[in-house]
């Protein structure tokens, strides 16, 4: 049996490249990416992003393949093999199986996810969305998803997530099952084509919007593109603002020329301030986000590429590979996501209308009413929510092949078995998601503590496995083994000092930002963060509670099953599995 | 949008449209790389399985 694990394989370079690809575009390349970038003005968040690229993102990828390559050429394919082959240490494995923890816990709720795209997709085609307010499109969110009580979205009808998540996750199971090339591979080389053609005619619908609304001619395409692309922000802001006062933007020369007579009149209680991309650049919530924004979208961190590179040869190149993967994913985020979201948005509800909105916000609460508004907006829309689901399915299914290869590894079992064990336990993971649905609550810290924190716990112990503990000789000259392309020799020195040292210290902000409520534009300590108050002390959430306990109980079963597996004591001696 | 701003948007979409093309140019045309198919080794563990 094991000797049958081991045949299964790519079909094409192409293949994986595809695979790496549809993991790494997500959601997050259509809707975060461009409302960060807006958030914080192109050029200057562009000039971060470009350097996170290059000193986080594509070492830690690189990193990842070599060593997923070479735990494959000894017969491990799973983050805990990976791990106790190149560390050698009984607690290797046990840090592996955060890279199983994180793939596994997310598919429980992207899923969720996934089936709100689809679902909103085929509402469009079918002229079931027919929005006319914000409120209306909110109230469609809030049901469709559950937000408003717990297990209000567990109802078997088309405006509920229900149905379209039996479907999603029963489709991905199927695909899954037929395995890496019969199922993952066929389904990202059709998919990710599709994916971008499909975004491709959505942008060319959205860039013909010009001003679709004749009474409101700056809330036009062209300020949409300024709004996320110009490098100075123009804010109209309160010279002694209140609790409740923020900064507005104006974007557009006629925009700017209104905004000087409105201060002009405000008898000294308005100023219109310009902020320059530099001093932009000295505010380390930028960095953050920048960094973040890499590091999320690039899927570095999160226990696939890892998984997905051991099936390669020994020989084969993962340099062009995880950079071919790496610059299609960026294409899709800054090419299509930073075209089409804002600018369609900016075009029917103006900069005020979306300012601060990102992520799942932009995508369910605004975009759909923009869609509603558009000419021939059934279709589009349409389109536009297909796209996010392809974008999705494909990361998805990423996230289930890790699972899949730690069970068969630990258990020695085949691949119906291992796909039952995964179903089993993501389903009841998922139906807990779709069950503690107020407030997205299980969701959202999930999201928190797997999807984010053990992220970055993750990738921080890859780039020390592989520049410190590997060692950069080794390191390099694994991944250097048949190259297509030579690794520029400034990567060294890259992988060993900065990229860790970089990676430490945005951990570090983050931990202060979001764990402990330091405010980093005034240097001070504020309120500890909702994310641990509601699991300790009298403001405690039980869904979070029990979502975290989750988390860690699933941890603890994996811990089991993998410290009686025999393969990880042969990794941890140095010697193939078989 | 400002001309700055143009030249940002034209610059990122540009940079990252040619580095796309260029990754898949290279895949494409490197020897003995295109379609490096793996024999008959996509075979999934339970082909070998009795039902």
């Amino acid at each position: 049996m094991n000797m049958a694990q081991n045949k299964e394989a790519w079909g094409s370079r192409l293949g994986v490249i595809m695979a790496v690809a549809g993991s790494a575009v997500g959601l997050g390349n259509f809707l975060r990416f461009p409302g960060l970038a807006a958030q914080y003005g192109g050029g200057a968040f562009m000039i971060a992003y470009a350097i996170s690229f290059l000193i986080i993102g594509l070492p830690i990828g690189w990193a990842e393949w070599a060593m997923g390559r070479y735990a494959g050429s000894l017969g491990y394919n799973s983050a805990p093999g990976a791990f106790a082959s190149i560390v050698r240490r009984p607690w290797a494995k046990y840090a592996g199986i955060i890279g199983v923890i994180i793939p596994v816990v997310i598919y429980m709720y992207y899923v969720v996810i996934e089936a709100w795209c689809i679902g909103y997709a085929v509402n469009f085609w079918t002229g079931q969305m027919h929005l006319q307010d914000a409120k209306q499109t909110v109230d469609l969110f809030t049901n469709f998803t559950g937000a408003g009580a717990d297990a209000s979205a567990m109802s078997f009808q088309f405006d509920r997530a229900l149905p379209w998540l039996l479907g999603v996750f029963v489709f991905n199971f199927w695909l899954i099952y037929r395995g890496l090339s019969g199922g993952i591979e066929k389904m990202c080389n059709i998919a990710m084509p599709l994916l971008i053609v499909l975004a491709l005619v959505v942008l060319a619908r959205v860039m013909t919007l010009g001003a679709p609304d004749a009474t409101k001619p700056h809330d036009n395409v062209s300020n949409g593109l300024g709004y996320m692309w110009n490098p100075s922000k123009v804010m109209v802001t309160k010279i002694t603002p209140g609790p409740d006062d923020k900064p507005r933007e104006v974007v557009g020369s006629a925009a700017i020329l209104e905004a000087e007579k409105e201060v002009a009149a405000s008898s000294g209680s308005l100023v219109l301030k310009t902020i320059s991309p530099w001093s932009q650049l000295l505010n380390p919530s930028l960095w953050l986000a920048a960094a973040g924004q890499i590091f999320f979208s690039l899927s570095v961190g999160f226990g696939v590429i890892i998984v997905y590179a051991s099936y390669m040869k020994k020989d084969d190149d993962v340099v062009l590979s995880g950079l071919t993967a790496s610059s299609a994913n960026e294409f899709c985020e800054v090419a299509l996501g930073g075209l089409i979201t804002i600018p369609a948005a900016v075009a029917f509800l103006g900069v005020a209308g979306i300012a601060g909105q990102a992520g799942v916000g932009l995508g369910f609460k605004v975009l759909p009413l923009v869609f509603s508004k558009m000419p021939a907006g059934a279709f589009f829309g349409g389109a536009f929510f297909f796209m996010l689901f392809l974008a999705a399915i494909t990361s998805s299914i990423s996230m289930l092949q890790p699972g899949i290869a730690f069970i068969e590894e630990c258990l020695g079992v085949g691949r119906k078995v291992s796909v039952s064990i995964l179903g089993l336990l993501t389903s009841f993971g998922t139906a807990f998601v779709l069950y503690f649905s107020a407030d997205l609550k299980a969701l959202d810290t999930l999201d928190f503590w797997v999807g984010t924190f053990l992220i970055f716990m993750l990738a921080t112990i890859q780039i020390i496995m592989f520049g410190w503990v590997w060692g950069m000789g080794k390191g390099m000259s694994e991944l250097e083994r048949g190259a297509s392309i030579k690794v520029p020799a400034i990567f060294r020195p890259i992988i060993k000092w900065v990229c860790p040292a970089f990676l430490l210290s945005i951990f570090a902000l983050w931990l202060l930002k979001e764990i402990f409520g330091f405010d980093i534009a005034t240097a001070q300590f504020g309120e500890v963060s909702g994310y641990v108050t509601d699991l300790f002390g009298a403001k405690s959430k039980l869904a979070a509670q029990l979502s975290v306990a989750l988390a860690i109980g699933i941890f603890v079963f994996f811990a089991l099953i993998s410290s009686r597996s025999k393969s990880y004591r042969r990794a941890e001696q140095g010697l193939p599995k078989n | 949008m400002t001309t700055t701003g143009l030249l940002v948007m034209l610059l990122s979409v540009g940079t990252v449209t040619i580095l796309f093309a260029w990754c898949i140019y290279k895949v494409l045309t490197t020897p003995n790389e295109t379609e490096k198919v793996h024999g008959v080794e996509f075979m999934t563990p339970d082909m070998n399985e009795p039902d």
